[in-house]
């Protein structure tokens, strides 16, 4: 920690966050323009999930965790499946693997690309944001069509997948959405990489250094970003990954342009993976049967969008589990904003703090304090995302 | 991995699945453990993926979760704690990613972090009365 001496100003970014719709303290201490200090303080929207899963038979838990976060709903619920499988010892059947597959890869490319929408939302590159949104829209359509629901599918259960898909039917629908969206997706990826604007806001800055990526044990694309080639799908291939293989996108820069490219990337890599799993897709069961409940316990492992999700689960030989325990990606990547933070200016806070892709709640407020005058001005998410574009200190203009 | 092995002969090593070994540790061994396997962060691609604390009703049992990316594997740590001494070591000033997971332990199961440089609350609210931990079973 830096001394605080009186020509630091504290501005408090939260709880309700400035640039995502989740609440979230973040502390910034900043000389002038200058961050020197960040702190960050969660538990805004705990919602005792853990405490509730002690409490659920083991079936019902599957739709609990489904709802810890509504953009990677089946990452939570595929991860703690595999937990229980894990404990369970159940081997399940190819075709519910391959479901597995696609669906995780569908959501990934919704995730991705609703994200990319909103990190250039923070800089204020609304046409791209309009853009990106307009080819996630089709990826809902079909997940709606897939699984009956835009979100939280409820496809997966412990022992396989909860519905079939009729592969005839989807197949060809599932490759057009597929050949629609990938041209596009590549051209506005070539738009966000070659845009002079995109990288003078997003080159250089937030930078994590390849140790500090280490030393904070970051996961996904925001490790990724720093030159860490981990990716669970091809670390410890789950579902169907070891036939279908991944292609893990590095980038070694650290800064948010390379977090941002890094992600479009894996798109164009997810549409590849699914184009492969409905071509090679097995007919047979889709559930195995759960026979006993065994004291046992069981660890799961899943790449979500945002990184590896871990679940851990100890079984009493009950119906109820005796913990389960839940880590989110974004929680490992949290603390990893201290040093990203720290020696830009503020005007760079949105986008730092967009370029981990954080998952909280949402309202639209920061206040912000002027110590030496004893100040505070309360700032509308738009003034605020208004400020990020424009880089002028709030306290100034007001 | 016959580092590791090497490592770890002395101890009982619990091999459930060619990705899911389990090691029990003694509770003053925390920081050797820690030591050790952040020297394997680099060449293995490894890190702490989380830290599980389970009420075991006459104990705890805090669970140090590795993962090693370069063997596909998941180490995991196993050590008591007593319920009349909830005390363990902390690790976060070797392994930073592990302030949070023991900030969190500590509010939700009263389990003290020794040497933590910040265990303030991270969950619970600053109005939380003093000893009420909200994911112990068993009192």
């Amino acid at each position: 920690m830096m001394s605080r001496d009186r020509e630091v100003v504290e501005i408090p970014l939260g709880p309700y966050h400035p640039a995502f719709k989740e609440p979230e303290m973040f502390k910034l201490y900043v000389d002038g323009e200058e961050i020197v200090d960040v702190k960050i303080r969660i538990g805004y929207q705990h919602r005792g999930i853990e405490y509730l899963a002690q409490r659920m038979t083991i079936q019902q838990v599957v739709f609990l965790v489904e709802r810890i976060c509504g953009i990677c709903s089946t990452s939570h619920q595929n991860c703690y499946c595999q937990a229980i499988e894990d404990a369970m010892k159940i081997e399940v059947p190819d075709r519910a693997r391959y479901i597995r597959t696609l669906i995780g890869e569908l959501e990934r490319i919704h995730s991705h690309l609703l994200w990319a929408g909103v990190a250039l939302h923070l800089i204020g590159y609304d046409t791209l944001f309009m853009y990106f949104w307009r080819y996630r829209e089709p990826v809902c359509e079909l997940f709606e069509e897939l699984t009956g629901n835009r979100q939280h599918y409820a496809m997966i259960c412990p022992g396989g997948v909860r519905r079939d898909i009729d592969l005839k039917k989807m197949r060809p629908k599932i490759l057009k959405v597929m050949k629609e969206i990938k041209e596009p997706v590549a051209k506005l990826a070539d738009a966000v990489a070659g845009d002079k604007l995109v990288r003078a806001r997003m080159s250089g800055v937030g930078v994590l250094t390849r140790q500090d990526a280490i030393r904070y044990c970051t996961v996904g694309p925001t490790a990724r970003g720093s030159g860490l080639r981990i990716d669970v799908r091809a670390d410890e291939p789950y579902a169907a990954y070891k036939e279908l293989g991944v292609d893990v996108k590095v980038m070694t820069e650290g800064d948010v342009l390379a977090k941002t490219l890094v992600r479009v990337q894996e798109i164009m890599e997810s549409i590849g993976i699914i184009e492969r799993c409905v071509d090679a897709m097995p007919n047979g069961p889709i559930q195995a049967e759960i026979k006993e409940y065994p004291v046992a316990e069981g660890i799961g492992k899943y790449e979500a969008p945002r990184g590896e999700v871990i679940h851990y689960v100890k079984l009493n030989g009950t119906t109820v589990p005796e913990r389960v325990k839940v880590r989110a990606p974004t929680y490992a990547n949290l603390p990893s904003l201290v040093p990203q933070l720290i020696g830009y200016s503020i005007a760079d806070a949105p986008i730092i703090l967009g370029s981990i892709d954080p998952c909280f709640c949402c309202t639209e407020r920061v206040s912000i304090v002027d110590v030496r005058e004893g100040r505070t001005v309360v700032l509308t998410m738009s003034e605020f995302n208004e400020f990020g574009r424009k880089r002028k200190n709030p306290l100034k203009v007001r | 991995m016959e580092v590791i092995d090497r490592e770890l002969a002395p101890l009982s090593k619990d091999v459930r699945s060619d990705r899911r070994v389990y090691v029990k540790i003694r509770r003053e061994d925390v920081r050797k453990m820690a030591q050790f396997m952040y020297k394997l962060f680099e060449p293995l691609r490894g890190r702490l993926s989380t830290v599980s604390a389970v009420d075991c009703r006459s104990h705890f049992e805090v669970l140090y979760h590795f993962t090693l990316s370069q063997l596909g594997l998941v180490l995991t740590f196993r050590c008591e704690v007593p319920r009349h001494e909830p005390v363990v070591d902390s690790i976060s000033d070797i392994i930073y990613g592990a302030s949070f997971i023991e900030r969190e332990i500590h509010d939700l199961f009263g389990i003290v972090f020794r040497g933590h440089p910040n265990l303030e609350r991270l969950i619970l609210p600053d109005d939380w009365p003093e000893g009420v931990y909200p994911l112990r079973r068993y009192g």
